[in-house]
C-alpha cells in the first residue's frame, strides 16, 4: 500500500508538472491559433475538484479498463490547470530580454526552454512538487472508488478497509500503526522542506 | 566587420506608425549613436536591426546581405541589453560561452575565446561566479563579453549604461568606446543621454517621434541643429529659443531664434534683449545665469566663473553675435 | 499581460499543449459533460436504457427532503469548519508572529495529514469504546456517543476537518500579518489606540484581502475535501446528520446506484463551485486594480 501511494503521489506530481510546464511555455512564449480558447478552457478547470464529476469520471476510467491501475489513479487528478497557471505567472516574470538574448545567441525555442527556462524554474518546480506530492498522497475518495483490488489500495484509503463492518471490535493497534505510516511521508516532506512548502502553498493559491 | 544600411525603414504596430522611414549608410567600423527621448522609436529601430522586431517596410542590410527575413542569430550581430539579460543560473563563463556552444564551436576554441574576452574586460577572476555575485559594472562587462566572444560583424547596444550610477557610467562609456576602437566593429548604440551621444558617437541619429531629425557628427549636430527639437535636446543646458523680433534682418518665414547659452554675454552696451536675473547656479568652472526676459520668456546664459556674476533681481542686457544665432520656422525646421 | 517576445511557429506550441488538452478533454470536460447529460435522464430499473426526464432529476432533488436536509447540513458544516479553523489560525498567527520558527513547524505539519487519516485519529480519541477523550468525559459524567447523537457527530467531524485546515490558514494569516508595515501599527499606538482598537481598525482591514481569500478557499475545502473525514468517522450518519452534498453524490451514485440523481447533484455542486470561483476572481480582479 505504501508503494501504491508513493507511485500515485509521484505520478501526479511529476505528470502534472511536466504537462503544465509544456503548456505554460506554449501559452506564454508563442502566438498560435486557438491560444485564447485553450487559455479559457484550462481556466475553467481551475476550481472544479474531481469530487464534483466523480461518477462520470469513474465511467470513463472503467470504459478505458483503467480500474485498478496506476494510470486510472493518476490521470483524472492531473486534469486541472492550477500548475499551468502557476508556471504561467512565473514565466511572465522572467525578463523578456532573456528570451531575446537567447534568440541572439541562436537558441531554438526548445533549447531556450531546457537551457534557460527550466533551470530558472527549479525552485518553483520543487515547491510545486511538495504540494502536489501531498495532494496525491492524501487522496481518499478517488482510490476508494477505482481500486477494488486490495493489491492496488493506497495506504490512506486502506485504513478504512481495516475497520470491521458491523459491531466487531476494531483492531485499533493495527489501525493506528497504519495511520502513522500513512502520515509519515507527507509530514516528513512538509517539515524537511518547510520553506519550499510554504512558498509552493502561497504561490499556488495566489 | 561590415557596413550596415537602412533603406526607408518603417515600423507600425497595428495602425500606429512608430518609425516613419529611416535612411542611413553606416561605414565599416563606425560608431553610431541613436539618441532621443523615450518613446521616439530608437529602441524599436535597434531591435529591427537585431531581428527582434519585424520590419514593416523598407530594407535593412548588413554587409551585402538584406537581413529583413533572417533570425537574429543568422545576422551575425551581438546585442548588449539594458538590464544585461545575463542567464542567472549560469556562471560568467557559461554566459559568455552559450552562443558559441549553440553554434557548435569546438570546446577548446570556446575556452580560448572566452578567456581572451575575459582578459580584455578584466573579468578573469570572476569566470566561475554567478551574475548575482557581481557588481553592476562587472555585469555590464559580462554582457559586453558575451557580445565580443561571438566576433560579430555588428554590435548593438540598447541603453547599456542606464542601470549604472553616474560615476560608473562615465567610466564604462570610455571603456566601451575604447573597446570598440580596438576591435573596430561597426556599432549601433541607443541611449536617451545626450552626453553619451556626444562623447561616444562617430555620427549620431537624433530621433524624435519616429523620425530621424538629424544625422551627423556630434559637433556638427551641436553647432548646427537642423530642427528646434535637436537644438533643445542636444546640449545641456539646452539651446535658448527667443523671439525673432529680437534680431534684425530675419528671413520672412523665421518664427524663432536659437542661441546656445555659452554664446550669450551679459552686457550693458549693445544688448539685444533685456531681462531680470532670476537666479544663478555656480557650477565651479562656469556659472549658469537664468534670466526672465521682458517679453516673459526665459533664457540661460553660461559664462566663465571668473566673470562678474550679476545679483539676483538685477536688470541685465543680453548680447550675442549674429553668427551664433540660428533661425527656425513655425514648424521647428531650420530656415 | 502579454510577453513582448515570442517565438515563431504554430506546430510546436500546439504539440506542447497537446498533452494537457488531451488529458483535460478526456478526464475533465468529457466527464463534466457527461454529468450534465446524465442529469437529464433516469435509467430504467435494469440499467438497460435511459429515459429523458428533462429537469426532472433536479425537480425531484429540490423537493426531496433528504437532499434539502443535506444542503442545510453542508451549510452548517462549512460555516463551522471555516469559522473554527480561521478563528484559531488568526489567533495563533497573531500570537506567534514574533515567536521562534519552532512554533511554525509545529503548527504546519497537520496540513500534511490526509483528511481521512485525521478522521481516524480523532475517531480514535473519541471512540465510544476505547477513546481517551470519551473516557475523560465519562469521568466528568458526560456520556459521549457520536454514533447515536447527531450533534456530537457533527461536532466531531467539524473539529477533525478544521484541525488540519488550521495550518493552512495560519500560514496565510501569518504572511498577511507580516506584510503589515510595523510603522502603521506603531503610528496607531502613538495615536493612542489600544490593542483591541488597533486590531479592529488597522490590522483587520489590512488583513481583509487574506481573510476573504481564505473564506472562499475554506468553504470550497469544506465542501469537497472533507469527504475523507466524514467517510471515516461517521459515514454520513447518524440518520444522515453529517451527510454533506459531496457525500451524498457518492452514496447515491456508488452505493445507491442512482446515476441520474447523482449526476444532477454533481451539476448542482458544479454550479455552486462555479459561483464561488466567480466571486473569488471578481475579488482578485478588484484587488489587482488597487
Amino acid at each position: 500500500m505504501m508503494l501504491n501511494s508513493l507511485i500515485m503521489a509521484m505520478g501526479i506530481a511529476i505528470g502534472k508538472i511536466i504537462i503544465s510546464l509544456l503548456s505554460a511555455f506554449a501559452i506564454v512564449y508563442f502566438r498560435f491559433p486557438g491560444r485564447r480558447l485553450f487559455f479559457w478552457l484550462i481556466f475553467l478547470t481551475l476550481m472544479l475538484p474531481v469530487e464534483v464529476r466523480i461518477v462520470p469520471t469513474y465511467e470513463v476510467i472503467a470504459g478505458f479498463g483503467m480500474l485498478n491501475s496506476y494510470s486510472g489513479l493518476i490521470f483524472p487528478l492531473i486534469a486541472s490547470a492550477t500548475a499551468t497557471f502557476l508556471f504561467r505567472q512565473f514565466f511572465m516574470t522572467v525578463p523578456d530580454e532573456l528570451a531575446e538574448a537567447a534568440r541572439v545567441d541562436g537558441a531554438s525555442p526548445m533549447r531556450f526552454f531546457f537551457d534557460i527556462l527550466l533551470p530558472m524554474s527549479r525552485t518553483n518546480i520543487a515547491a510545486l512538487f511538495v504540494i502536489l506530492f501531498i495532494y496525491g498522497w492524501n487522496q481518499y475518495l478517488w482510490p476508494l472508488l477505482i481500486t477494488t483490488d486490495p493489491s492496488m489500495n493506497t495506504i490512506v484509503m486502506g485504513i478504512k478497509q481495516m475497520f470491521p463492518s458491523g459491531d466487531d471490535v476494531a483492531d485499533w493497534p493495527v489501525i493506528m500503526a497504519t495511520s502513522i505510516l500513512a502520515m509519515i511521508p507527507p509530514v516528513v516532506v512538509v517539515i524537511s522542506m518547510q520553506k519550499l512548502f510554504i512558498r509552493g502553498l502561497v504561490d499556488s493559491e495566489k | 566587420m561590415a557596413t550596415v544600411s537602412l533603406r526607408n525603414v518603417k515600423k507600425s504596430f497595428g495602425k500606429t506608425d512608430v518609425i516613419h522611414g529611416i535612411n542611413i549608410d553606416i561605414a565599416d567600423g563606425e560608431f553610431i549613436v541613436i539618441v532621443g527621448p523615450s518613446g521616439c522609436g530608437k529602441s524599436t529601430l535597434l531591435r529591427m536591426v537585431a531581428g527582434l522586431e519585424t520590419v514593416t517596410s523598407g530594407e535593412i542590410s548588413i554587409g551585402d546581405r538584406v537581413v529583413n527575413g533572417l533570425e537574429p542569430m543568422e545576422r551575425d550581430i551581438a546585442m548588449v541589453f539594458q538590464n544585461y539579460a545575463l542567464y542567472p543560473h549560469m556562471s560568467v563563463f557559461e554566459n559568455m560561452a552559450y552562443g558559441l556552444k549553440i553554434a557548435g564551436t569546438p570546446k577548446g576554441e570556446i575556452t580560448a575565446r572566452v578567456e581572451e574576452a575575459a582578459k580584455l574586460l578584466q573579468l578573469e577572476p570572476y569566470l566561475k561566479r554567478r551574475p548575482r555575485e557581481l557588481s553592476g559594472g562587472q555585469r555590464q562587462r559580462v554582457a559586453m563579453g558575451r557580445a565580443i566572444v561571438r566576433k560579430p560583424s555588428v554590435f548593438l547596444f540598447d541603453e547599456p549604461l542606464s542601470n549604472l550610477d553616474a560615476k560608473l557610467r562615465v567610466q564604462m562609456r570610455l571603456e566601451i568606446k575604447q573597446l570598440q576602437r580596438r576591435l573596430g566593429v561597426t556599432s549601433l548604440y541607443v541611449t536617451h543621454d545626450q552626453v553619451e551621444a556626444m562623447t561616444m558617437a562617430d555620427r549620431m541619429i537624433v530621433m524624435n517621434g519616429g523620425v530621424a531629425d538629424q544625422i551627423g557628427k556630434p559637433l556638427e549636430v551641436y553647432g548646427n541643429p537642423q530642427t528646434e527639437f535637436v537644438g533643445g535636446f542636444i546640449g545641456s543646458p539646452p539651446m535658448n529659443f527667443l523671439d525673432v523680433a529680437l534680431a534684425k534682418d530675419m528671413p520672412t518665414q523665421a518664427a524663432r531664434l536659437g542661441v546656445r547659452p555659452e554664446h550669450i554675454q551679459i552686457a550693458q552696451t549693445g544688448a539685444q534683449a533685456h531681462g531680470k536675473v532670476l537666479y544663478s547656479e555656480a557650477l565651479g568652472a562656469e556659472t549658469l545665469v537664468h534670466v526672465k526676459l521682458a517679453d516673459g520668456s526665459f533664457a540661460t546664459v553660461r559664462q566663465d566663473a571668473s566673470l562678474a556674476q550679476p545679483e539676483e533681481g538685477a536688470q541685465v542686457g543680453l548680447a550675442w553675435s549674429k553668427a551664433d544665432q540660428i533661425t527656425f520656422d513655425a514648424h521647428g525646421q531650420r530656415c | 499581460m502579454e510577453k513582448r517576445v515570442t517565438f515563431k511557429g504554430i506546430w510546436l506550441p500546439l504539440l506542447l499543449v497537446l498533452p494537457q488538452i488531451v488529458i483535460t478533454a478526456v478526464f475533465f470536460f468529457y466527464p463534466a459533460g457527461q454529468a450534465i447529460w446524465q442529469s437529464l435522464f433516469i435509467p430504467d430499473p435494469f440499467g438497460l436504457s435511459m429515459q429523458y426526464v428533462g429537469l426532472g432529476n433536479f425537480e425531484y432533488l429540490l423537493s426531496n427532503s433528504y437532499y434539502r436536509a443535506s444542503f442545510v447540513t453542508t451549510a452548517v458544516f462549512s460555516i463551522l469548519v471555516t469559522l473554527v479553523s480561521m478563528g484559531v489560525a488568526l489567533y495563533l498567527a497573531d500570537r506567534l508572529i514574533k515567536g521562534p520558527g519552532v512554533y511554525r513547524t509545529l503548527l504546519i505539519w497537520p496540513y500534511a495529514v490526509a483528511p481521512a487519516v485525521a478522521g481516524v485519529l480523532w475517531l480514535f480519541m473519541f471512540n465510544t469504546r476505547v477513546g481517551v477523550v470519551t473516557w475523560y468525559l465519562g469521568l466528568l459524567g458526560y456520556d459521549w456517543n457520536h454514533v447515536l447523537n447527531g450533534e456530537e457527530a457533527m461536532g466531531l467531524v467539524v473539529v477533525a476537518s478544521a484541525w488540519g485546515r488550521i495550518s493552512y490558514n495560519f500560514l496565510f494569516f501569518l504572511a498577511g500579518l507580516q506584510a503589515i508595515p510595523r510603522t502603521v501599527i506603531e503610528a496607531a499606538a502613538i495615536d493612542g489606540a489600544h490593542f483591541w482598537t488597533r486590531f479592529r481598525t488597522i490590522v483587520f482591514p489590512l488583513l481583509s484581502p487574506t481573510t476573504f481569500f481564505l473564506l472562499v478557499v475554506n468553504i470550497v475545502y469544506a465542501f469537497f475535501e472533507t469527504f475523507g473525514v466524514i467517510h471515516t468517522i461517521t459515514s454520513g450518519g447518524p440518520q444522515q446528520s453529517t451527510t454533506i452534498l459531496v457525500y451524498k453524490v457518492y452514496s447515491d451514485g456508488f452505493v445507491g446506484q442512482d446515476l441520474g440523481s447523482s449526476a444532477a447533484q454533481s451539476v448542482i455542486l458544479l454550479v455552486l463551485v462555479g459561483v464561488l470561483t466567480i466571486i473569488q476572481f471578481k475579488f482578485i480582479e478588484r484587488r489587482v486594480h488597487y
